[in-house]
């Protein structure tokens, strides 16, 4: 049984294993930096559908038959999927599994949906509610305009500032025995809103949750930045991510050394014109499912901690002059 | 000739307003056209539009602002020649041309073309 501790971390007893993580993304994402370790690119952004959204179900299903595959296990293995993206009613990952014939449980946590969905099925393989599970998260950027801001028929310019939603989905299975990095602990995060209300700046509406839910998990364990290889935040890009190393000096822990951000990672900010990074759930989930999988392969990660960040923006709030509320889950892995 | 440049430069100046608003403010695309459109309507009610469609033509007659003005002039021109009805139907008179061929052309190309990542 898995044992809570602190405020809100939970340190998990059979402790789930990643068996395998695979990631397919789109062309941009496939020019950028990380291009090697994604298990596909389509250069495509209907990849062979006829809608964005078809498009998105379509590159989700796929990662999950690349992930089962490079696990060795049978889709009859599998006991749940836990899977979201970020459209209403989850539409990319319904449609992706509606032919799975798996038990699906739809996730939404924005951004956020990758880690959420690993903390969620570690609790129930530690818990023994299944044996084998799926974590699985994504996004494209033409149905995330459409959904969030004008659809690319209408042809609106975007604002300079604004993240570029990643197209691309990455997936993990969970495994109760088997060979790879565990999942030892999970902390997961609290809603936090600081009045945040600029959709194009969401990395601001997110720092503040990432940097409640990274304090509140060392103070759990009683830990300090240094005993982790590597702190991942999911999306905040280049801005959020700045602003989070300063929230977290006024707390007291000084991580500058040891963060990383996946919304940063995916791209060259500079050559690839997207100034402060990569967003939506695809974007952490790729990056994990394969570049820091690959890491801990190699050895050169031992512990991280994996804090994917969502805004969890509504439209429609917002267009009532709501603000942004934030939210982040940490997962801890280790080698 | 002359012409042609005199309405580049015109219609240059008012794009490049659109894109400062744009960079520079919060203000969302849709509502910048909205603030176009109004511009425009205000301009052409005081006459002040006119004489910039005279020297720069196309330049100035066919981004938003020269929708309003459109819209300005054919309400007070119903005014005049049908009472306080025009309010409501000269706007939408003066400017069928542009709304019909709006609608029309938007739709052929919505059947026509498939919308695609800008590279």
């Amino acid at each position: 049984m898995a044992k809570r501790l602190g405020s809100q971390t939970v340190v998990f007893d059979k402790q789930p294993i990643i068996l395998s993580g695979a990631a397919i993304v789109g062309k941009k994402e496939g020019d950028g930096p990380l291009a090697r370790y994604f298990d596909d690119v389509v250069d495509d952004e209907y990849a062979g559908e006829k809608t964005f959204e078809a498009a998105e179900s379509r590159i989700l299903k796929d990662t999950f038959s690349k992930a089962l595959e490079k696990s060795g296990k049978a889709a009859a293995d599998i006991n749940v999927i836990l899977a979201g993206d970020l459209l209403n009613q989850s539409t990319a990952a319904s449609y992706a599994f509606r032919d799975a014939n798996t038990p699906f449980i739809g996730l939404f946590g924005a951004c956020s949906t990758m880690s959420e969905s690993l903390t969620i099925g570690s609790m129930l393989i530690d818990g023994g509610s299944a044996d084998y599970a799926v974590c699985a998260a994504s996004s494209h950027f033409c149905s995330a305009e459409r959904q969030f801001r004008f659809p690319l028929e209408y042809g609106s310019q975007r604002t300079p500032t604004a993240q570029w939603t990643v197209t691309g989905s990455g997936a993990v299975i969970l495994g109760k025995d088997g060979q790879g990095p565990r999942i030892v602990c999970a902390t997961p995060g609290k809603i936090i809103d600081q009045g945040i209300k600029d959709a194009n700046n969401m990395g601001a509406a997110m720092a503040p949750a990432a940097c409640d839910t990274i304090t509140s998990h060392l103070k759990d364990l009683g830990r300090s930045a240094d005993d982790y290889d590597l702190i991942l935040t999911g999306d905040l890009g280049s801005f959020g991510s700045s602003m989070l190393n300063d929230l977290m000096i006024k707390n007291g822990i000084d991580m500058k050394n040891k963060h990383k951000d996946c919304g940063t990672l995916i791209f060259d900010l500079e050559k690839q014109g997207v100034n402060c990074g990569g967003s939506g759930c695809g974007c952490s989930a790729a990056v994990f499912s394969t570049y820091i999988m690959n890491q801990f392969r190699q050895g050169a990660l031992k512990r991280i901690l994996f804090i994917a960040t969502g805004a969890l923006m509504s439209p429609t709030r917002s267009q009532q002059g709501e603000s942004i509320p934030g939210v982040a889950h940490a997962v801890c892995i280790e080698a | 000739m002359a012409d042609i440049l005199k309405a580049f430069l015109l219609g240059g100046i008012i794009c490049v307003i659109g894109q400062l608003l744009i960079d520079l403010t919060k203000i969302t695309p849709a509502r910048i056209m909205v603030v176009f459109v109004v511009l425009g309507v205000i301009l052409g009610l005081f006459g002040l539009y006119q004489p910039l469609v005279e020297w720069g033509s196309a330049g100035a007659s066919v981004p938003l602002t020269g929708f309003g003005n459109t819209l300005a002039k054919g309400v007070i021109k119903e005014i005049n020649e049908k009472g306080f009805l025009g309010v409501f139907t000269g706007g939408v008179k003066a400017a069928a041309a542009g709304i019909t061929a709006a609608v029309t052309f938007g739709y052929i190309m919505a059947i026509a073309s498939k919308p695609k990542v800008k590279k």
